[in-house]
């Protein structure tokens, strides 16, 4: 059992999470991810990025949107109490190095997974330019967090409610332009976005890397739900990554197999946000 | 398709067949034992079990058990036992089950079996044990052999059901050992170790554990409450079970003993990698691995689409790929899934499945629609990313191949279509790479399994592995003696030092 020593509403419907779990805070590496499962009998496994953690608590950070049944479940929770199940860290840690000036763009709750990144790629000494977006004002998290990191930030929200108006890809475009262009794109939110943030960085040469939040079951490589195609390859995101080059992923495949259990899923009896966030997809 | 005999003919004519041996004095005479009829096994109506996961086989009634017993010749080579994996005492185990001494029965099987119940339950007799078998020899058919797997289940149900104590344990020796995984190997290496008076911690990154006997084989083969019985009986022993743990993730495995200073560390991690066919349209929403599928319905319990959390494919029409047992479990799931039509596919006929004969019938009895002798060639999609049919090719049979099998050979231009909504591929598993990519110096072979001595001795020192990680995709049976090898050693090498 994992007890939650802090919860955090962020906006509307994300929420941040401290749990307790010493070994896993112990072990993670900036890009890993964990699973959990509320009810050991018929509850579903979640895969959520360690957003950040502290060895000397013991705990883990996890970043969350309600978008369903278990998000709606997990946000209902409080301090005090316990995830039954929780695994981790999985998937392969992100490569840090110093690469020069990294440009990191980080679109809606996909802020939380690139806040680790983000600070492993200062503590190796990057130049970093941080890009983030998301619909409107409420909805942006992480911004002084961010602020606190960034030697540039850049904001960005659809309805020009808080810094630039328009999309992430904007800006990225304009970084790519300068002379010389960025060493490293990092881009992390909504499938679409980091598809068309690839597409961006696609004629400049500028490494993308992405990570993808596949449907998953186990997370150790055994079911293959989480498979993608990278290039002509067949890549699970659990083992093989969850970060992949930009240029070489089948974003729509990809999108194709997150809708899979769509109908399904939306005749459950639950407040599901699915159509907001198809919307969200699809902007 | 013979019509299904109900439970109670079946128990009925048992019934009056005992009577009348019992009437006699003198015993059998081999002619007499093999002039018994073959008992069947008493099944839910097909029927009625398309639509549920109760267990298909229902187990002997004790009168069959005996019967059953009774057809066995004792013959003094006794070449059955050769069949078994780990020399089971057949002739010993069916004299005293004959004679309707079931606790001595079980008693015989125990000291080479650590798992009866499912091993009864799932071992491939026909090409194991009963194989050999001098009665099946003697009526020139396999499947007339003794019923050794039958009464092995019987008695070890029938000790379950009068309570099972559990093994005592010698004082503590203050040597710990971690077991990685909880699959029959790791079971089998707890007990045995934990007999022996050493701490034994089991690892396990499924929040349950059991192995593939939890989320692979499904409920209507094998009741997860007998699984569970084990697990319980290995925690009344004092071995910790620590799920939700990845070695290798959660943990490194030489930090095992590095950090957390356990003595020795068996590694029984299964052949958890699903195979692909590496086809077009191979990633379409519709097609999973094997894996994917039964881990949902099984572990997730997704079939119970009331009360889980976690989505399962609704199907109208299905293709399996593959003739093993994953591949009737993958089908014999759908069905009970509501599927309208399941198909299974396979290069090669139905002689050359891998999967147990009694798999093979019930799965035809359920409906499920048999294409032998042919093979996917691509799967269609359509704009939505949906599967819609897929392209099958026909085969035949040509020259023999290395290991004795006629090799299937495509007939050139005898591609056509079927038309389905889901795909589930089930042509074998390959070792996790997870441990062997995070644990330098752990020597494996070309196809990643783990390589052991003939003690289960890695490359790495204190370090043993056994089961599925080490034989590639095998059975129950394998992986539980490889653990009792492996346990031994361990107990050996923890004794002297
Ligand atoms: C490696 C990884 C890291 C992730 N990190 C985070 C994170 O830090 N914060 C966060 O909020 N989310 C993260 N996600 C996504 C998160 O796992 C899903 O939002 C969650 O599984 C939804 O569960 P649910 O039961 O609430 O929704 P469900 O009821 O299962 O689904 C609701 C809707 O969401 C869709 N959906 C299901 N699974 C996913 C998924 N994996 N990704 C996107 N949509 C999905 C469904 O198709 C459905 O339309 C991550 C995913 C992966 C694979
Ligand atoms: C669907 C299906 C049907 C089958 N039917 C039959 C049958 O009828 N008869 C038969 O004899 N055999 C059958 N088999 C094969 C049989 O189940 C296996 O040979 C046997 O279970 C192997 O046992 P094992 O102990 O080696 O590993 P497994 O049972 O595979 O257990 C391995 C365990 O290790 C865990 N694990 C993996 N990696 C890690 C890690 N890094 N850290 C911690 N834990 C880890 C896994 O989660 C798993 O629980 C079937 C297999 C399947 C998949
Ligand atoms: S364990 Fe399997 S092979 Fe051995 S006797 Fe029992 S059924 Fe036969
Ligand atoms: S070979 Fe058959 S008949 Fe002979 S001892 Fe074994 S089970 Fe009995
Ligand atoms: S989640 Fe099962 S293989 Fe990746």
């Amino acid at each position: 059992m994992h007890k939650i020593i802090l919860k955090k509403q962020l906006s509307a419907d994300v929420y941040m999470l401290k749990v307790y779990a010493p070994l896993i805070a112990e072990e993670r590496s900036p890009g890993q991810f964990i699973i959990l499962q509320l009810d050991s009998d018929f509850g579903e496994r979640i895969p959520l990025t360690i957003a950040d953690a502290d060895t000397e608590q013991g705990t883990i950070t996890l970043i969350f949107q309600v978008v369903g049944k278990t998000t709606t479940r997990l946000a209902a929770l409080n301090e005090g109490d316990a995830i039954a199940n929780l695994v981790g860290p999985l998937g392969k840690p992100t490569h840090i190095e110093k690469f020069g000036h990294v440009v990191c763009v980080g679109g809606g709750i996909g802020v939380a997974p690139l806040h680790p990144i983000v600070q492993g790629m200062k503590k190796a000494g990057n130049r970093l330019t941080v890009i983030m977006g998301a619909r409107n004002k409420e909805l942006l998290i992480l911004e002084d967090e961010m602020r606190a990191l960034a030697d540039e930030l850049i904001l960005c929200t659809d309805d020009g409610s808080y810094g630039r108006k328009g999309l992430v890809t904007a800006p990225l475009k304009e970084l790519c332009e300068q002379t010389p262009p960025p060493d490293l794109a990092v881009a992390i939110g909504p499938p679409i976005m980091m598809k068309f943030c690839a597409e961006t960085t696609r004629p400049y040469h500028v490494h993308t890397v992405v990570s993808l939040n596949t449907i998953m079951v186990d997370g150790t490589g055994m079911c293959g739900g989480c498979r993608v195609t990278v290039g002509d390859e067949t890549k699970f995101v659990c083992v093989d990554g969850p970060e992949f080059d930009g240029h070489l992923v089948d974003f729509d495949n990809m999108m194709q197999r997150l809708k899979s259990y769509k109908t399904q899923e939306q005749e459950a009896p639950h407040p599901c946000k699915l159509n907001q966030q198809i919307e969200n997809m699809n902007r | 398709m013979s019509a299904h005999d109900t439970p109670q003919q079946i128990q009925h004519d048992a019934a009056e067949g005992l009577e009348q041996i019992l009437h006699r004095k003198e015993p059998l005479k081999p002619k007499e034992r093999m002039a018994i009829p073959m008992q069947k096994m008493p099944t839910q109506d097909p029927q009625i079990r398309r639509d549920n996961m109760q267990e298909v086989a229902m187990g002997y009634f004790p009168e069959q058990a005996k019967l059953e017993s009774m057809r066995c010749l004792q013959c003094k080579t006794a070449p059955c036992v050769k069949g078994c994996p780990v020399g089971i005492d057949i002739p010993g185990f069916l004299a005293a089950a004959a004679e309707g001494d079931f606790q001595r029965s079980i008693g015989i099987i125990k000291q080479s079996s650590l798992l009866p119940q499912v091993c009864g339950r799932v071992c491939p007799q026909e090409t194991q044990c009963q194989e050999h078998c001098t009665v099946g020899k003697s009526l020139k058919d396999v499947n007339q052999a003794v019923s050794i797997g039958r009464v092995e289940r019987y008695v070890a149900d029938w000790e379950r059901e009068h309570g099972v104590q559990a093994p005592s344990v010698k004082a503590p020796t203050g040597k710990r050992v971690a077991v990685v995984g909880s699959g029959p190997a790791s079971i089998t290496v707890a007990a045995d170790v934990r007999r022996e008076g050493h701490e034994v911690t089991m690892f396990e990154a499924f929040h349950k554990p059991g192995g593939v006997l939890l989320y692979g084989i499904p409920e209507f083969r094998l009741p997860k409450a007998i699984v569970q019985k084990e697990v319980e009986s290995l925690q009344a022993m004092g071995v910790e079970i620590k799920t939700n743990f990845v070695i290798g993730r959660t943990r490194k495995l030489l930090d095992l003993m590095k950090k957390d200073g356990y003595d020795a560390i068996f590694i029984g991690t299964g052949a958890g990698l699903p195979k692909f066919m590496n086809i077009e349209g191979e990633n379409l929403v519709g097609v999973f691995s094997a894996n994917e599928y039964l881990t949902r319905s099984n572990l997730m319990r997704a079939y119970d689409r009331e009360r889980a959390d976690t989505p399962i494919f609704k199907s109208k029409k299905v293709a399996v790929l593959g003739g093993g047992n994953v591949a009737m479990d993958s089908a014999r799931t759908a069905v009970r899934l509501g599927a309208d039509e399941v198909h299974l596919v396979y290069r090669r006929t139905e002689v050359e499945m891998p999967a147990r004969v009694e798999e093979v019938a019930h799965a035809k009895e359920e409906g499920v629609i048999f294409h032998i002798l042919e093979n996917a060639k691509r799967i269609q999609g359509n704009e939505y990313g949906l599967v819609t049919g897929m392209e099958c090719v026909r085969y035949e049979l040509g020259e023999p191949d290395a290991s004795g099998r006629r090799r299937p050979v495509e007939i050139p231009n005898s591609e056509f279509m079927i038309e389905v909504d889901t795909v589930i591929v089930a042509i074998g598993n390959e070792s996790n790479p997870l441990i062997r990519q995070t644990t330098p110096g752990l020597d494996v072979n070309k196809w990643g399994n783990i390589t052991v001595n003939d003690d289960g001795k890695t490359s790495l020192p204190g370090v043993f592995a056994g089961g599925d990680i080490v034989l590639g995709a095998a059975t129950v049976i394998l992986a539980m003696g490889e653990g009792r090898r492996a346990a031994a050693s361990i107990n050996q090498m923890l004794s002297t030092n």
